[in-house]
């Protein structure tokens, strides 16, 4: 069997516990609230943490509060089961449920967390593997090597983002909750990421991600698809998540924002895509173009499932049918 | 055969059933013993490389560390064909492949012998690594084995039944086609497992997840020089087998050389990655096929050429080379085959037996091929099959006897069920439907090694409380090979099949079956439990007849009694018949044994390919095509199957379902590659198996007419029904959007290239562009049957030929 | 060298106490300290489901679950199916459809299937395939899997009625 190494787990007993040791023993500690990215990295020695502090039990990271026209606050810890069947995500932030129920598969949703999902590493054939097949290739930039193996000229690494809520957040503009030892912070979803493959969070790694603040709806339309090769199980190689603001008259744009993930090191906004929707009514014709320029910003790379020009030729598809979606909700 | 049958044909429960569901079954990791050590192997992370030196001492010194082995003390090698038994348990002075086995450390526990790994440091001097065909058909000073007829190709096998050029030259239509069916494995969900254990009077035990103990129990006398006598090898149930746990293997020697070095069981278990590297899969094979036919759509000719993949070491690899070129003439009739395979040895896991056994992938090209004739022809896929189907009672061009062939009401059964006729070419663009055959032998007709004796047998103990006992050597992989057992022999003796005792593939207990493997194991098992349960029988009925002065063939066993068939008020109850047998003639034992019978292909190499019996299948397919993205969905697979007769519909419909499962998987999303000289995918997550969201509908129709070789009429359903998938989900894409994928996994991208060449004017194709040139030795001529030859191969004809 | 620690466990409704290193998962626990090897393994790092059990009655993989992490959880193993020597409705409905062929994957899949008859008493066949998502099978094609389920379901739905009425 695979095994984990030998580490001392923390159980703090609340936050402040938590981010006290996390604190105090710096680089040596890490965080698991599900452990569905932790374990299998730890057991492939991917990740070595001397201490591993457990936050799944805290129940202040619990918990749905708040209403979609005043805005809804979600606690870290809660799991991507319940995130996606929760009937008043469902009904108002549809991206959300359907970006949970999207993730993995049923059991590791049961542990999964929205943190978890929102920090979760990113992806790299050259990387998720075990100690001894990644020393068949003399490592890799992200751990223990020098070269990136998927663009071996690069100085950075091109490790893919993998998460599925990201996008939603990006899209929504939801706002995070972070907790130190030193205080706590807020910031905008897509500040989190990073376009790098190594250091893809902006976060200090003594920061606990504590609760996502989703914005007030109203009558603002989202919608999510995700790409990968089965039905369940796999990580995303591109997903889509969109938020339209219509007008009050009814199909034209006011507002948007179009996200994608699975693509690069770090989710990101088709800005040039949601601008190009914004006083337009979603028609074909838009909604093509809009799709047309997410797929000129998208430069996957050879790192994931499939085949990388494909995809890249997916990204086109894929906004396209998100934005149908969208217009189907409208 | 019988009138009535009670057991045979009936959707019973296996015998195993219950012990599964509850959890109970002892797998070969629930095997514990008292002080148990654990082992672990530190493997090759260089794809090819001389080993300089290997640095153990920090691991020999850690607290908890027992044992350490190294290749040194093991120097004889093994291998399952005896041409080529070219492993060593561990690597000695040379490393042929990422994954292969170096050291050996038993420890307290796997903890212990994980750390203990890491602290071992081997040198090497890494070789150039050859990772593909073109690579391994250049030439090189310094082979991957020395013992290769030309630097990396490792044999060339050239076959001519007939004079196949003139047979050609004399059609109307000629195809060339050139397909690539990528390497995939098994895949099963347990990972390999063993215990080992020296007894202190000298016994060694190996409790092991393989499908053949026999073979796994000769390695094990062979490397360790030891009689086989003095070893037991217990073949535990496989949590899947699929050809995966078919061959002995390093981590089976080296936990009987650690547990006869420690004096305690050792255990070792594999982890996911391991397995990878275990392998023996399904080779990738680059094929081109030239196919003639007359204008009236009849077969004049096949011209079929292999290449293969093989990985490292020979495994079964040379018997499957034979068998990328044995069956093409099972199905259709084709009056003029040559066949020219090569295998090619590379820096990977060694390919081996997999699902189909090297015969799908040549299924896969014909098949498409025919389909290709038929378009160019203007005549339905399915009438083009039918018109040239094999006779029964035949014999092929390469010699083999082809008996019940149930082909023709398989394809006409699928036709209809699935509304063929009003769906070919005729649905709009992005969904088709596909056609496809296959055919499979039900157990190879050799054994691996040669010898006269039989190839499975079967030991029956009758006890005076009415049990049964089957022996058997047999393994049971899931297929319910340990349930088949018990229903023949409950139908024969008339008793509950649930009760029926099954000990099975046990080296000390039970007599020899060769395993689980070629899909031998009912037909072979069958009739040796069918010879064993009518001889107990004679001795029953004898008895019996005495006892209720009863003429002996009016006597009828069933429900658990013997009684007479005009007064059924006349019985004794089973547990009183073997009472009266016992008194009348002793303690009441019985043996029954198979052997196949002589083959007619007396050429070399003609020993792969014969079999019994042969299944055949026929599938449709009927599918969507996203043109924008070129993503798949399966509608529904209609599939027929030519069982001969079910002895357990329900276990035959599971095989069919099974074999339709991973076939489609091995179309859609199965495959390995390998980069840097590493595999690519060795997880469960990367290397792709499709989930329970990924299924589609499958309607079985089975087509029973009974084989008179099969016990019962049966044949063999293991493997068959997964033959017909690939082909038939290609057919069905270019029903679909008119383009030709000639390889396999099927992927979205492969399919909007093919559109996009087609736009552009090109041919809208996606697959290999060409076969790379090799030249074969020994060549071999024989006579086809119908024309006055004799099986044996002939001096050549006037002209030599090298390889095209 | 790995220190052991103290687990308290319910299991199958029967508090469990273990000694077992700290480093050990649930998966490791229940097969080699706390004698349950019912539950099998065949990746160790959540990818193919053969490790589910079920963790407060909702199936969760125990290769990914720290006994440290799980106190005050009940944890459910096939072992704890049956009632006494009596199957369980959905063991029986596998074993009479030949929904176990190598049977390894059950333990894991039977576990899902309780869990999702318990709060969905008549699942629809698009609700089984979802619900089993996270289970590889190699030997069936699921299908058989889909109808044992559907049949235990029409069995525990006439049991109960068999109760009220």
């Amino acid at each position: 069997m695979l095994r984990l190494p030998d580490f001392t787990f923390r159980r703090p007993k609340d936050l402040r516990e938590a981010a006290a040791i996390l604190a105090g023993e710096g680089s040596r500690a890490m965080l698991v609230a599900g452990g569905t990215d932790l374990w299998p990295k730890m057991k492939r020695r991917q990740m070595e943490p001397r201490v591993v502090i457990g936050l799944r039990h805290l129940s202040d990271l619990r918990g749905v509060s708040g209403s979609p026209t005043t805005g809804v606050s979600l606690g870290a810890n809660i799991t991507l089961r319940e995130l996606e069947r929760e009937p008043m995500l469902l009904d108002r932030y549809p991206a959300v449920a359907e970006g949970a129920h999207s993730i993995s598969s049923p059991p590791l949703k049961t542990m999964g967390t929205l943190g978890g999902n929102l920090c979760v590493d990113t992806r790299c054939f050259y990387y998720d593997q075990t100690y001894e097949w990644r020393q068949s290739i003399h490592f890799c930039l992200k751990k223990d090597g020098d070269t990136c193996w998927v663009a071996p000229g690069s100085s950075r690494c091109w490790a893919v983002s993998s998460t599925d809520l990201a996008p939603v957040m990006l899209a929504l503009n939801s706002r995070l909750h972070l907790l130190s030892n030193s205080g706590e912070r807020t910031i905008e979803a897509g500040q989190l990421y990073n376009p790098d493959g190594i250091a893809y969070l902006k976060k200090r790694p003594d920061e606990i991600v504590t609760k996502v603040d989703l914005p007030p709806i109203n009558g603002d339309i989202t919608a999510f698809r995700k790409l990968r090769r089965r039905g369940s199980i796999d990580f995303p190689i591109l997903n889509v998540a969109a938020w339209i603001r219509p007008s009050k008259k009814g199909r034209v744009v006011e507002a948007a924002r179009i996200a994608i993930g699975g693509i690069t090191s770090a989710p990101f906004l088709s800005v040039v895509a949601a601008n190009s929707l914004i006083g337009r009514e979603l028609n074909a014709d838009s909604i093509h173009e809009a799709a047309q320029a997410a797929r000129l910003e998208s430069r996957p790379l050879d790192n994931t499932d499939l085949d990388f020009s494909w995809r890249r030729q997916m990204v086109e598809v894929w906004v396209r049918r998100t934005l149908e979606d969208v217009t189907r909700r409208l | 055969m019988p009138d009535k049958l009670n057991v045979v044909g009936q959707p019973l429960r296996k015998v195993d059933a219950a012990a599964k569901v509850a959890g109970r079954t002892i797998f070969a990791d629930d095997v514990v013993l008292p002080n148990m050590l654990y082992a672990k192997l530190l493997r090759s992370t260089r794809p090819h490389a001389r080993i300089i030196n290997i640095e153990a001492s920090a691991a020999e010194t850690m607290e908890g560390v027992k044992s350490i082995l190294l290749g040194s003390e093991l120097p004889i090698t093994f291998g399952i064909l005896p041409v080529s038994q070219d492993e060593h348990t561990l690597a000695i002075d040379r490393v042929r492949y990422v994954g292969e086995p170096i050291v050996a450390v038993a420890a307290v526990d796997e903890e212990t012998a994980e750390d203990a790994i890491r602290r071992i440091t081997v040198e090497y001097e890494d070789l150039p690594p050859i990772m593909s065909i073109p690579d391994g058909v250049r030439a090189t000073d310094d082979p991957i084995q020395a013992y290769a007829e030309q630097g990396n190709i490792h044999k060339t096998i050239s076959f001519e039944f007939g004079e196949t050029k003139s047979a050609l030259e004399q059609s109307d239509l000629i195809l060339d086609d050139t397909f690539f069916y990528q390497g995939n494995t098994h895949l099963p969900l347990e990972q390999h497992a063993a215990v080992a254990v020296y007894q202190p009077d000298g016994k060694l035990v190996l409790w092991s997840a393989t499908q053949t103990p026999h073979y796994v129990h000769r390695a094990l006398a062979r490397v360790l020089e030891m009689p086989a006598s003095r070893i037991q090898v217990i073949a535990c149930p496989n949590g899947g087998g699929f050809g995966g746990k078919s061959d002995p293997f390093s981590h089976e020697i080296a936990v009987a050389k650690l547990a006869m070095k420690t004096g305690r069981p050792v255990k070792i278990a594999l982890t996911r990655e391991e397995v990878f590297y275990c392998h023996r899969g399904r080779h990738p094979v680059l094929m081109h096929s030239r196919l003639g036919l007359k204008k009236d759509g009849s077969i004049t000719g096949m011209h079929f050429k292999t290449r293969l993949d093989v990985g490292a070491y020979g495994s079964y690899g040379v018997a499957i080379t034979y068998y990328t070129g044995a069956l093409q003439t099972t199905t259709y009739h084709i009056p003029a085959y040559k066949f020219e395979g090569a295998r090619l040895f590379t820096n990977k896991p060694p390919c081996g037996p997999k699902r189909g056994h090297g015969t799908p992938q040549p299924r896969f090209g014909m098949e498409i091929q025919l389909d290709k004739a038929a378009e160019l022809l203007g005549v339905d896929p399915a009438e083009l099959r039918l018109q040239n189907l094999v006779q029964p009672n035949s014999l092929t061009a390469n010699w083999l006897t082809i008996r019940t062939i149930g082909l023709r009401r398989c394809i006409e059964k699928v036709i209809e069920a699935s509304g063929w006729k009003s769906k070919f070419r005729k649905l709009p663009f992005g969904r088709g439907v596909g056609l496809a055959c296959g055919c499979y032998l039900t157990g190879a007709g050799l054994p691996i090694y040669w010898n006269n004796m039989p190839q499975s047998g079967v030991q029956l103990k009758l006890d005076r409380s009415g049990l049964v006992t089957v022996f058997c050597g047999s393994t049971d992989i899931g297929q319910g090979s340990d349930s088949i057992l018990a229903y023949i022999v409950g139908e024969i003796l008339g008793i509950d099949p649930l009760h029926i005792r099954v000990v099975t593939g046990d080296t000390d207990l039970t007599p020899v079956d060769l395993g689980s493997y070629s899909s031998r194991v009912t037909l072979m098992t069958g009739n040796a439990a069918i010879q064993a349960a009518e001889r107990a029988r004679e001795l029953l009925n004898d008895a019996v007849a005495a006892e209720l002065k009863v003429p002996k063939d009016r006597l009828v066993a069933a429900d658990n009694r013997i009684f007479d068939s005009e007064d059924s008020a006349k019985c004794v109850d089973f547990a009183k018949a073997v009472q009266l047998a016992e008194a009348k003639f002793g303690t009441i034992g019985t043996v029954g044994s198979y052997k196949p019978p002589a083959s007619a292909a007396k050429y070399k190499g003609g020993g792969v390919g014969p079999s019994p019996t042969y299944s055949f299948s026929a599938s449709v397919i009927e599918l969507e095509v996203d043109p924008q993205t070129g993503i798949i969905r399966i509608e529904k697979v209609w599939i027929a199957h030519d069982i001969g007769r079910s002895i357990n519909p329900m276990l035959v419909i599971g095989q069919v379902e099974g074999s339709v499962y991973m076939g489609l998987g091995e179309a859609l999303m199965e495959e390995q590659e390998f980069r840097l000289g590493v595999h690519k995918t060795p997880s469960m997550l990367d290397y792709k198996s499709p989930t329970s969201m990924d299924m589609y509908s499958i309607e079985t129709i089975l087509i029973e007419e009974p084989d008179p070789v099969g016990p019962f009429g049966a044949k063999e359903v293991g493997q068959g029904p997964l033959l017909p998938m690939p082909p038939a989900l290609c057919n069905a894409v270019y029903d679909a959007v008119r383009v030709r994928i000639d390889e396999i996994p099927v992927t979205p991208e492969k399919i909007l290239r093919a559109l996009k060449a087609k736009s552009q004017g090109k041919e809208g194709r996606f697959g290999p562009q060409s076969f790379p040139t090799i030249e074969y030795r020994d060549p071999m001529f024989i006579l086809p049957p119908w024309s006055g030859g004799d099986g044996r191969s002939s001096a050549q004809p006037e002209y030599t030929r090298k390889g095209l | 060298m790995r220190s052991k620690e103290l687990h308290r466990l319910m299991v199958n409704r029967e508090l469990r106490e273990v000694a077992a290193y700290s480093s050990r998962t649930l998966l490791e626990v229940l097969r080699e300290d706390l004698g349950l090897p019912g539950t099998k393994h065949g990746c160790e790092v959540g990818e193919c489901g053969t490790c589910t059990v079920l963790l407060d009655g909702q199936p969760a993989l125990s290769c990914l679950l720290l006994p440290a992490d799980l106190e005050g959880q009940h944890i459910t193993t096939v072992e704890g199916m049956a009632n006494g020597a009596e199957l369980h409705p959905l063991q029986s409905a596998f074993a009479d459809l030949g929904a176990a062929q190598c049977g390894y994957c059950t333990p894991g899949i039977l576990m899902v299937a309780k869990a999702l008859l318990e709060e969905n008493p008549e699942p629809t066949r698009a609700q089984i395939e979802e619900a089993l998502g996270g289970n590889l099978c190699r030997c069936t094609g699921y299908l058989k899997i889909f109808e044992a389920i559907e049949l235990a379901a029409k069995t525990l739905h006439q049991e109960e009625h068999a109760h009220a009425g």
